[in-house]
């Protein structure tokens, strides 16, 4: 289930030769019996939620690609061959979307020209002609059962050879994720790096006193309530193996951390000291959390089992330290603090020790998340009273700023680490949206008509 | 010297209540409904998919003559506001907390919840830790005054529950404050 390692090792950055990209080849046929897993042992908490909350299956979410990165990929997508019976919207539209919103792809227009089903019926020159660098085609055939199966074949336009060609026996209800597997194979194939389609989102929604945390597919669609309550739920994180969820609920009349398995929606409290409990951050491996506790006195931050035992406090000194997070290796921790007198971004060993700043610029940095690969923290940073999202490059120091919104909250890093999700609001409302980490391509995540907050991005 | 004369009207603050009817108390409207959510559903959120829609709120329990709720008497005062990015008690809060204290330490079974809060600028979780900083300032000058640690509980709202939603600076100051709220109310 877990993605190909990357076949073709070009790196995206400083690579700007779509040619020499697509000179990587993988031409067999590569039977994916099972490929959405997840999917299957997540259903039965779905459907639970969808029985008693109609109005989640037709949420909608919008996408708006407000830029793009200096050099995009050119990919013709031609529509499957359809099967009768077959879910909407297509493949390619779903799969399509995924691959503009990362920012790194330019679809093709493929309007007029043949649609070819198999890889011996494309003419090269055609898509040549049409500035495609990469062509997209297959077909979607019913099987018994409801089942359907799914073809595709990603083809090297320039160099006409075959980059990746799978198969899919899915049931209707995997066909979003099908979608997603596409487009990280593309993703994938195209630029040496995984994609991210296949990830899950999560949130917080806000109707009116009602507030549900929800968990979607990495482009907004297909939500699925896993919390409501008629008290505020915040800080929602997946565990590493993106099977089980902490939050912060303010149900008990004050907030405590539960940590809630996705797949039969049982759960447990992790911490409820004395007190406020707050900003669980999972370790690498999913054992243990950072959590904050005002228990013994005011916020501070302290490491305990995910069963709730094992409490070990971590940081002294009776300022105000909260969100909590770990380096990849588990190695650091980073944090928020105002223990300069300011809000700013601090690490420290995960195992206890001496401090350090890492934010200076500006008076109030928080939130910080890290990226997959440590080299990152993207965190929140208020310039001209506007808070933005921000890309700190930790061997550098240095700053780019990723949005140009006002209110934005709650940074995350998608798996590959090639987006961030935030939170921000226009119109008066909460909207989530991503960046990619050069700043050039934001999309929008945004349901009609309601309030979204509280992110983050889970494998 | 307040704390010479405090005990002495504060008895004389209970005693003119006694005579105050028995009606059923308005406390804040806000920290009601959370009680009565909580006591009609005791399982809070619902993680299983189950609506939990309509819950009807139902009369506090109160006392006849409950000092608390005479609002001649400081006890009836229950907020506490603070300057921008400040978690300094205020002098104006004096008599107040000072009530509070002398009715906490008359009445050692009751218990009080200091509900610390913040205006929605900035992260949430920040703004938890600096509403649960509001919380813990109120019960430092509790404790001062004599209050037992298990009779309080400082714990923070953050913007969750602002008393008012407006982005205006009117409204923020409304939002960063602590409420003082009875176990029993």
């Amino acid at each position: 289930m877990r993605r190909n390692k990357a076949a073709c090792g070009l790196r995206r950055q400083g690579c700007h030769d779509v040619y020499a990209r697509l000179a990587c080849q993988s031409s067999s046929l590569i039977e994916i019996p099972d490929p959405m897993l997840r999917a299957v042992l997540l259903f039965p908490l779905f459907c639970l939620a969808l029985l008693s909350a109609p109005f989640a299956a037709r949420a909608a979410m919008e996408i708006q690609v407000v830029g793009g990165a200096a050099s995009q990929i050119a990919v013709a997508m031609v529509p499957f061959q359809s099967a009768p019976g077959q879910p909407a919207p297509a493949l390619t539209e779903i799969a399509g979307n995924d691959l503009e919103r990362s920012g790194q792809f330019r679809r093709v227009d493929v309007s007029g020209a043949p649609q070819p089903i198999a890889p011996a019926q494309v003419n090269y020159g055609v898509w040549r002609s049409k500035g495609a660098d990469a062509l997209v085609i297959g077909q979607v055939a019913a099987l018994p059962g409801g089942r359907f199966e799914v073809r595709f074949y990603l083809l090297d336009v320039i160099k006409q050879t075959q980059l990746a060609a799978l198969s899919y026996n899915i049931s209707a209800t995997q066909w979003r994720a099908t979608a997603h597997q596409i487009a990280d194979v593309i993703h994938e194939k195209l630029t040496g790096i995984p994609g991210a389609f296949s990830s899950r989102i999560a949130y917080v929604q806000k109707q009116g006193k009602r507030f549900e945390l929800r968990v979607a597919d990495a482009d907004g669609q297909n939500p699925r309530t896993v919390v409501r309550s008629n008290e505020p739920v915040i800080s929602p994180r997946f565990s590493p193996d993106g099977a089980h969820m902490v939050y912060v609920s303010f149900e008990d009349k004050k907030p405590v951390v539960y940590a809630q398995s996705l797949k039969d929606g049982s759960r447990r409290k992790v911490a409820a000291f004395k007190g406020s409990n707050s900003a669980p951050a999972w370790a690498p491996g999913g054992k243990r959390l950072a959590v904050v506790l005002t228990r013994d006195e005011a916020s501070q931050i302290y490491l305990i089992n995910a069963d709730g035992s094992g409490l070990t406090r971590l940081t002294r000194g009776g300022n105000l330290d909260t969100e909590p997070v770990f380096s990849p290796d588990g190695k650091t921790l980073y944090f928020t603090s105002d223990r300069g007198g300011s809000a700013q971004i601090y690490q420290m060993p995960a195992g206890g020790g001496e401090s350090r700043r890492v934010s200076f610029s500006g008076s109030y940095n928080v939130s910080p998340a890290v990226s997959p690969d440590g080299r990152y923290l993207a965190y929140i940073s208020r310039e001209d009273g506007g808070f933005r999202v921000v890309l700190h490059e930790l061997a550098s120091g240095q700053i780019r700023v990723l949005t140009d919104t006002a209110r934005d909250e709650s940074p995350s890093f998608a798996p590959n680490g090639q987006a961030v999700l935030y939170a921000t609001v226009q119109g008066g409302r909460g909207i989530l949206g991503t960046v990619s980490v050069d700043g050039k391509t934001r999309a929008r995540l945004s349901e009609s008509g309601v309030d979204a907050r509280e992110p983050a991005w889970g494998p | 010297m307040n704390k010479i004369l405090w005990p002495i009207l504060l008895a004389l603050t209970l005693s003119a209540c006694g005579t105050t009817g028995g009606t059923p108390a308005t406390v804040e409207d806000r920290t009601g409904a959370t009680t009565a959510t909580t006591a009609a559903k005791p399982a809070g959120a619902d993680s299983t998919g189950v609506s939990s829609n309509g819950v009807a709120g139902s009369a506090l329990p109160g006392e006849p003559g409950d000092p608390r709720k005479d609002p001649a008497s400081p006890l009836s005062k229950r907020s506490i506001h603070f300057d921008f990015d400040s978690f300094v008690v205020k002098d104006e809060y004096r008599p107040m907390l000072e009530a509070h204290a002398g009715y906490l330490n008359s009445k050692r079974d009751a218990r009080v919840a200091l509900q610390g809060n913040a205006d929605d600028r900035g992260s949430r979780e920040y703004n938890l830790a600096l509403g649960q900083k509001r919380a813990e300032a109120v019960r430092k000058v509790l404790s001062v005054l004599g209050v037992s640690e298990a009779q309080m509980e400082a714990i923070s709202f953050g913007e969750e529950k602002p008393r008012n939603p407006a982005s205006t600076e009117e409204a923020y100051a409304e939002n960063r404050r602590t409420d003082v709220v009875y176990g029993d109310e």
